[in-house]
């Protein structure tokens, strides 16, 4: 951790006490059927077919190439399948699930994608601008209220406060990654996909992730994320699935066991 | 009003940014000051050469200037993949597109007025009494520019050799509306200054075909 940069705290749910987020469902649940992907010749993921239940907490295991990241960017609506398609639902106020619809229409899409946050390999966050004008700029774009303390707010649990008026491309890798996760969770996701979201963290910045996730998951947010099987972040996962060759060869929640296989994708991960 | 928001927002982030590194505004300052001053010493400059010339020679290096500025305005978003959380965002696609236009319209047109004394007085023409209907032109044509440019720029950002890709997709297509710009700016200069209607009509038909092919198709234009 840079000096003046105060140890992060974990973020309290965005769906307590939010009055943008009251509306808004508390978990997103998904749905691939047949899901394909295609590059030119080479696929990058095929005949995928899942279901993740609103609230679940799942790790995407599996070699580099195997598909995760193409499978994260399916859930987030940034690649159009090449065949299959993708659906969201989320529990309504009675308890029943509830289709959120495929986000294959304007109007459709801009609702599920308000309440998807992602963590990507890279930040997503412009250079030229300060942390909190970035966070003020994506607040605004998402329609939150009162932006300039929303961004405040988020700023606070990652330990950037301090740093607010900096300039992002002043900032280290760590203070970059936790500003990514705080502009994913700023307008409280109901769904929140993480591509390896404890790159470039120190064990701080570790344990920090993995309070927030589980403040999260507390609240009722569904988890998407890629892991190598090592990190804070794992510890509230409730089901791993493992890709090959952009395809599901293994999921916990069908056989096997969670633990055992960020265990054996740790493993693996280290030996390669 | 539900592009209107989302647009004002992403134009106001790209005049901060400009404003702040103010890269591509002082380049395409310097580039077009070179060309035209370069272009005054290759003939001289009396009253007829430069009504011949100088509408012809303002427009080439808009052009120039244009596709070197547009160019950075997708490649700029690919360094923090800031692109892909814009995409993310719940705003309507097009509404990116909408303000990278805007907020090369406003870059190009700033370098234009800070230029046109400058071109005025190295090749000897008088703007003062056309001046409004000089404005005219330069807004349409200027348009034309950003719209197909930025458009343009879109797509071949994703490209492999994308430098190479937008001066030869952006070229031919915006040749009519060069060719109309340069005519109707050239009758502003003339001994008897005039604005041909068809030339204007030429202009506005191009920025109104290309805006609504934009806005019909914006969606795809970003897509992986």
């Amino acid at each position: 951790m840079q000096p003046g940069s105060p140890t992060p705290t974990p973020a309290k749910s965005a769906h307590a006490g939010d009055s943008s987020a009251r509306h808004a469902p508390r978990g997103l649940g998904l749905e691939f059927v047949d899901f394909a992907k295609r590059y030119g010749p080479r696929f990058a993921l095929r005949g995928v077919s899942l279901s993740m239940s609103p609230g679940e907490c799942v790790a995407l295991v599996g070699a580099n190439g195997s598909g995760k990241t193409t499978l994260l960017k399916a859930a987030g609506l940034l690649i159009r399948p090449s065949a299959g398609r993708v659906s969201f639902s989320h529990v309504n106020a009675n308890g029943a699930a509830a289709d959120s619809g495929s986000g294959d229409n304007g109007a459709g899409s801009c609702a599920i994608k308000r309440s998807i946050g992602f963590v990507s390999h890279s930040i997503l966050l412009y250079d030229e601008l300060t942390a909190e004008e970035n966070l003020v700029l994506f607040a605004r774009l998402y329609g939150l209220d009162a932006p300039e303390d929303r961004a405040r707010a988020a700023l606070e649990p990652a330990g950037l406060a301090a740093r607010a008026g900096d300039l992002v491309r002043n900032f280290s890798r760590g203070m970059r990654q936790r500003l990514a996760i705080a502009r994913a969770l700023l307008a409280g996701p109901g769904l929140l996909l993480l591509d390896e979201p404890s790159t470039g963290l120190d064990r701080a910045g570790q344990q920090w992730l993995g309070a927030t996730l589980a403040d999260l998951a507390a609240g009722g947010c569904t988890v998407l994320m890629s892991t190598h099987g090592a990190g804070e972040t794992n510890s509230f996962v409730t089901r791993a699935i493992r890709l090959a060759a952009g395809s599901v060869v293994e999921d916990s929640a069908v056989s096997g066991d969670a633990r055992a296989m960020l265990a054996a994708a740790l493993a693996a991960h280290e030996e390669a | 009003m539900a592009l209107a928001r989302p647009i004002g927002i992403l134009l106001a982030k790209e005049l901060r940014t400009e404003f702040r590194t103010r890269e591509l505004l002082a380049t395409t300052l310097v580039f077009v000051l070179i060309v035209l001053v370069l272009f005054s010493f290759t003939f001289d400059p009396t009253s007829v050469e430069s009504r011949r010339f100088g509408p012809g020679l303002l427009w080439l290096a808009l052009l120039f200037a244009g596709s070197l500025m547009l160019h950075p305005s997708f490649t700029r978003e690919q360094s923090n993949d800031t692109l892909v959380a814009l995409r993310m965002a719940p705003i309507e696609p097009v509404a990116i597109i909408a303000a990278k236009i805007l907020a090369n319209f406003c870059f190009l047109l700033l370098a234009e007025i800070l230029l046109l004394p400058v071109f005025a007085a190295l090749y000897n023409l008088h703007i003062l009494p056309v001046l409004g209907r000089l404005v005219a032109v330069l807004v349409l044509g200027t348009l034309a520019i950003c719209i197909v440019g930025t458009v343009f720029a879109a797509i071949s950002s994703q490209a492999r050799m994308r430098e190479l890709l937008l001066p030869l997709l952006l070229l031919p297509l915006l040749t009519p509306a060069l060719i109309a710009s340069a005519e109707a700016t050239a009758g502003l200069f003339e001994e008897q200054p005039a604005l041909a209607p068809v030339w204007i009509g030429v202009l506005a038909a191009f920025d109104t075909i290309f805006l609504t092919v934009t806005w019909l198709f914006g969606d795809y234009l970003l897509e992986e």
